[in-house]
C-alpha cells in the first residue's frame, strides 16, 4: 500500500525517521559541544509549529530549514559572523531544489530559504515562518522580496 | 546513520513534556501480564493497550487521531498511571485514581464506562446488568460492543464484565487475560 505522503504523521514517527540526520547537520555546522543543545531547541521547535501543519509533505526539509535556522541564531548568541551563506538542506528526491539553487543562491539567507520553501517544495507560509523561526506574513514578504530580487536580476 | 545518545533523547522528551508541547505522551510499560502501552493527555489517561500483535505504528496514528499530531513517547507524561498500574499489579491498589480522557465517544458508550468504573475490585456484573444501570436494559450486545472497544481495559475494568451465565465470554486482550486478572482480584480461585 502506498503510504499517504500527505497525512502529517505521528510526532514519533517524524522524529525517529529523521533525529539521526539532524543531529549529523548539527554537529557539521556547529561541532559536537553545540550540537546537544542545538539539537533540543531544533526539535522542540518543530514540535511548536506542528499542529499548525497543514499537509505532511517535505517534513526532512522543513525540519532542516529549522535546523538551520538554530545554527545561524547559535553562531549569533556566539558573536561569530556569518561571512558564508547558511547551507539549506538537499534533498535527493526533489529535483525541484536543484532547480531553483542556480538563481536563488545569492540570495541573502532567508530570503533564499523562503523562495526555495515555498516554491521548491511548495509549503505553505505557516510552515515556512515555523522554519525560519518568524512569523507568516513575515516569511510572505521574505519570500516576495525575494522574488522581486529575482526578477530584478534576472530580467 | 549517526544514533542519538540516550541522555539526549531524554533530555528532548521530558523538555517536551516539561514545556506542554504533547497532544498525547505515551510509554510501553511492563507489567505482569505482559507490556501495555499507556497514553495520556492533559485531560487524563487516553489509552491503555496491550501491545501484543499489534503494529506500533498502526497504534501511534490511532492515538494522532484521536488526539493530534503531537504524539510522542514520553516516560515522563504517563509517570502517575505507570505508579498506579505498578500498585494495582503489586496487589496494593485497588481502585484507579486517574482522570480519564474519553474526547470523541458516543454518549450511549460515556454512560456505559461510567456505570463500568463503579464496578469495584473483585466484583463482577453481567453485561445486562451494565446495560440496564446505563439506562438501556435490552442492551446487553451493545454493553459487548462497547466492552470490546474500550480504549482504557483495566483502569475501565471491563474484565469485571462476565456472561449472565457466569461464564468470562469475551475480551479484547484474550479470555486467558480476563481470566488472570480476575483471579489477581479474588474472583476466581
Amino acid at each position: 500500500m502506498m503510504e499517504d505522503v500527505t497525512r502529517i504523521p505521528p510526532f514519533e514517527s517524524f522524529y525517529t525517521a529523521n533525529a539521526g540526520e539532524v543531529l549529523a547537520f548539527l554537529r557539521r555546522r556547529l561541532g559536537s559541544d553545540r550540537a546537544d543543545d542545538a539539537f533540543q531547541e531544533t526539535w522542540l521547535r518543530a514540535l511548536r509549529a506542528y499542529g499548525r501543519l497543514q499537509h505532511g509533505r517535505h517534513l526532512r526539509a522543513w525540519v532542516l530549514t529549522i535546523a538551520t535556522r538554530v545554527t545561524i541564531d547559535t553562531h549569533r548568541r556566539a558573536g561569530e559572523p556569518l561571512d558564508e551563506l547558511p547551507e539549506l538542506p538537499t534533498d535527493d528526491g526533489r529535483p525541484a531544489y536543484e532547480e531553483l539553487a542556480f538563481l536563488t543562491d545569492t540570495l541573502p539567507a532567508k530570503e533564499r530559504a523562503a523562495v526555495v520553501l515555498r516554491y521548491g517544495y511548495d509549503l505553505d507560509y505557516d510552515q515556512i515562518a515555523a522554519a525560519l523561526g518568524s512569523s507568516p506574513d513575515a516569511a510572505r514578504q521574505a519570500a516576495s522580496s525575494g522574488v522581486r530580487r529575482l526578477r530584478r536580476r534576472n530580467p | 546513520m549517526t544514533t542519538i545518545p540516550t541522555d539526549l533523547d531524554r533530555s528532548f522528551r521530558e523538555a517536551a513534556v516539561a514545556a506542554d508541547l504533547l497532544d498525547a505522551g505515551y510509554d510501553v510499560v511492563d507489567t505482569p501480564i505482559g507490556p501495555l502501552l499507556v497514553a495520556v493527555t492533559d485531560r487524563g489517561l487516553l489509552r491503555v493497550s496491550f501491545t501484543a500483535g499489534r503494529d506500533p505504528a498502526e497504534e501511534l496514528e490511532s492515538l494522532a487521531r484521536v488526539a493530534g499530531p503531537a504524539v510522542l513517547r514520553a516516560p515522563r507524561a504517563v509517570a502517575a498511571a505507570h505508579r498506579e498500574l505498578d500498585e494495582y499489579f503489586g496487589g496494593t491498589r485497588r481502585a484507579f485514581d486517574l482522570e480519564v480522557d474519553l474526547r470523541g465517544q458516543a454518549p450511549f458508550t460515556l454512560r456505559v464506562l461510567d456505570e463500568l468504573a463503579r464496578v469495584p475490585f473483585g466484583a463482577t456484573a453481567t453485561y445486562g446488568e451494565l446495560a440496564g444501570r446505563a439506562g438501556r436494559p435490552a442492551a446487553a450486545r451493545a454493553v459487548g460492543m462497547v466492552m470490546n472497544r474500550n480504549p482504557i481495559p483495566i483502569v475501565l475494568p471491563c474484565h469485571r464484565i462476565v456472561g449472565s451465565n457466569g461464564s468470562l465470554t469475551g475480551y479484547a486482550g484474550g479470555l486467558e487475560l480476563k481470566e488472570q486478572l480476575l483471579r489477581h482480584e479474588g474472583v476466581i480461585l
